[in-house]
């Protein structure tokens, strides 16, 4: 292919000619500048009698936004300097709000992974004192899947169904009322959750502390999320779909059944799983209703139980390191079940939503 | 095995508003019936009366008599489950159920309703696919999702799932509205094929495809905007096209209104 060349006026000297092109910063720029900021605030750290570890980072932040900002303002002129100030402040925030997570994380693995073993996971604590080296999380891990579970086996049907009602049959004041109560219960304190049980069905009923009771008050705290999730998800289904149903001549329970349901299934899932994960570090109502033992007890109707937060709680609260060494090993433990959960929920989510 | 209508003193309305009032007209079996007239006139509304789908709305009831070879659809102890087996109905966007394969789609009506029996469910998807003139495109991909086809094929898997269920009347609510010339086209022989078995009733937004399909066409129109629409005239498809009685209605189809 040949380019046939017209011989012109010289572009580059027109004054008129469009301006299509800028000057741009490199592409490196933000990160020189980033690197920049974050050695000055080490100098300042080292130099000066600023000591404050937070003080630092957040002046680095703050360096490296008003450093962008500057340099591109007189590079690139305002309309991209408006724009390089937001996309910084936007990463900044990004890394600030990382930090507490992944020092959540670092601390846990780095205090809790010595005491992992083999052991730990197979042995209660059955007579092991404060100061005794072993001792394990087996029955709390039992006790954790046994209440979880039972729970989830209260709220998920029961959340579905109030979810099911509010999107398809509610109308009016009665649906008007559910939806409000349902807000009231997602911001019920926990603990609120927890006393309620004792005092209904511990005390009142006189059914004694057990891992059901544990039980009854994670549902009363899953149910709220459990309506809310599905009731959204519900929701996003089209409204020709339902009507495709009827127009079948398929009656409306079976059409809610057969398509809405399964349509919305992997939101659904993902809402459960997150109300799952939610509940299981749960300690407050635990407390209450399941008291916490150190023997194995993996029957959940009657006798006192353990669980992972309770575990933790009460092995925290004693003097000695062994036992805080064991907390922190259950602390781990907990974060990667509840992890595993989460990505449970989002592989399936994942899965269904290709199709 | 297609059935006659007959609508008397129909008037349907969404909450307090009179949607469509005073519509009388009958509908011949084994006829298309083609319902124009500018947008808000009521003829989707009338369309979705005749199978009780006006209802399903909040709000919307129905006044007037329907009667499906004599039986009023609207009559107490008539159950509008089994007026839906018996009038089917196919929706302006194609909706085939997302999570269901192109199989599935076609016998959800009778799946859903409890038929079980393998050979003959087979038997019906293939008859089904043929009927709606979809089975060679689709044959070696039942088990696909079928919402992987092109628009024009959805809508023709939705005609399949809509005869599937075998009603006696097909109601079509501007079936071809989403979809290219070339499936308006494919679609368009099918209604004639139909023919031959159902009472079908079209609602179209496009005339020439009224004069080409339908043998009766009722024409609506409303005075102005939030009087409620009524029909200005119903006759056989050829006089309405070429020697309408009323004069609105020639205004209409040549083009001078609407």
């Amino acid at each position: 292919m040949s380019t046939a060349t017209v011989s012109g006026p010289d572009i580059d000297s027109d004054p008129d000619r469009l301006r299509l092109r800028g000057q741009t910063l490199p592409r490196w720029a933000p990160l020189a500048v980033a690197a920049g900021a974050v050695v000055v605030s080490l100098l300042i750290y080292l130099l000066t009698p600023v000591d404050s570890e937070i003080q630092i980072v957040l002046m680095a932040a703050l360096l490296f936004v008003i450093a962008t900002t500057v340099v591109s303002t007189v590079v690139e002129g305002g309309r991209r300097a408006r724009d390089r100030f937001a996309t910084t402040l936007v990463y900044t925030a990004f890394l600030l709000a990382v930090i507490p997570l992944v020092a959540v994380l670092v601390s846990v693995i780095s205090k809790g992974a010595g005491r992992l073993d083999a052991g730990f996971f197979t042995h209660s604590m059955n007579g092991i004192g404060a100061r005794d080296v072993g001792g394990g999380i087996y029955h709390a891990i039992i006790g954790t899947v046994e209440q979880v579970l039972l729970a989830s086996v209260l709220a998920v049907p029961f959340g579905l169904l109030v979810a099911i009602y509010l999107v398809e049959y509610g109308r009016g004041r009665i649906s008007r009322v559910i939806s409000f109560f349902v807000d009231v219960l997602t911001g019920l304190p926990s603990i609120i959750a927890g006393l309620f049980i004792l005092a209904f069905w511990v005390l009142a009923l006189d059914q004694g502390f057990s891992g059901f009771a544990g039980a009854l008050a994670l549902a009363v705290l899953m149910i709220p999320t459990v309506v809310r999730s599905a009731e959204e998800m519900l929701k996003l289904v089209p409204n020709e779909l339902r009507e495709a149903g009827y127009a079948l001549g398929v009656p409306q329970w079976r059409t809610i059944l057969r398509v809405v349901v399964p349509t919305a299934l992997p939101g659904i899932v993902t809402g459960v799983m997150l109300a799952v994960a939610r509940v299981a570090g749960e300690t407050a109502p635990v407390l209450l209703t399941v008291f916490g033992t150190n023997l194995i007890n993996s029957n959940p109707f009657s006798g006192e139980q353990s669980s992972l937060p309770l575990y933790i709680y009460s092995q925290a609260g004693q003097p000695q390191q062994f036992a805080v060494d064991r907390a922190w090993a259950a602390a781990l433990v907990l974060i990667i079940i509840i992890m595993v959960l989460n990505l449970v929920a989002r592989l399936f989510a994942g899965r269904n939503r290709l199709k | 095995m297609a059935t006659r209508i007959d609508v008397t003193g129909l008037t349907a309305y969404y909450g307090k508003f009179k949607a469509v009032a005073d519509v009388n007209l009958t509908i011949e079996p084994k006829n298309v019936t083609a319902f124009i007239g500018p947008s808000g006139c009521g003829k989707s509304t009338v369309l979705r009366t005749l199978n009780r789908m006006h209802e399903v709305l909040p709000g919307a009831r129905v006044e007037g008599k329907v009667l499906l070879d004599g039986e009023d659809l609207y009559g107490a102890g008539t159950d509008p489950v089994n007026v839906r087996r018996t009038v089917g109905m196919v929706f302006q966007r194609p909706n085939p159920f997302p999570t269901m394969s192109i199989y599935e789609n076609v016998i959800a009506g009778l799946k859903l309703n409890g038929v079980r029996k393998k050979a003959l469910l087979d038997e019906r998807v293939e008859e089904s696919l043929r009927g709606a003139n979809l089975w060679e495109e689709v044959k070696d991909r039942l088990g696909r999702p079928g919402a992987g086809l092109s628009g024009g094929q959805q809508q023709r898997l939705c005609i399949a799932r809509a005869i599937a269920v075998e009603p006696q009347v097909l109601l079509m609510d501007e079936p071809c509205s989403a979809l290219d010339p070339i499936s308006t086209l494919a679609i368009e022989d099918l209604i004639t094929k139909l023919k031959s078995s159902f009472t079908i009733v079209i609602v179209t937004h496009n005339m020439q495809q009224a004069s080409r399909v339908s043998d009766a066409t009722a024409f609506f129109s409303l005075e102005k905007t939030g009087d409620p629409g009524r029909l200005v005239e119903f006759d056989k498809t050829s006089k309405i096209f070429s020697n309408p009685t009323e004069k609105r209605t020639e205004d209409y189809v040549s083009g001078r209104f609407g």
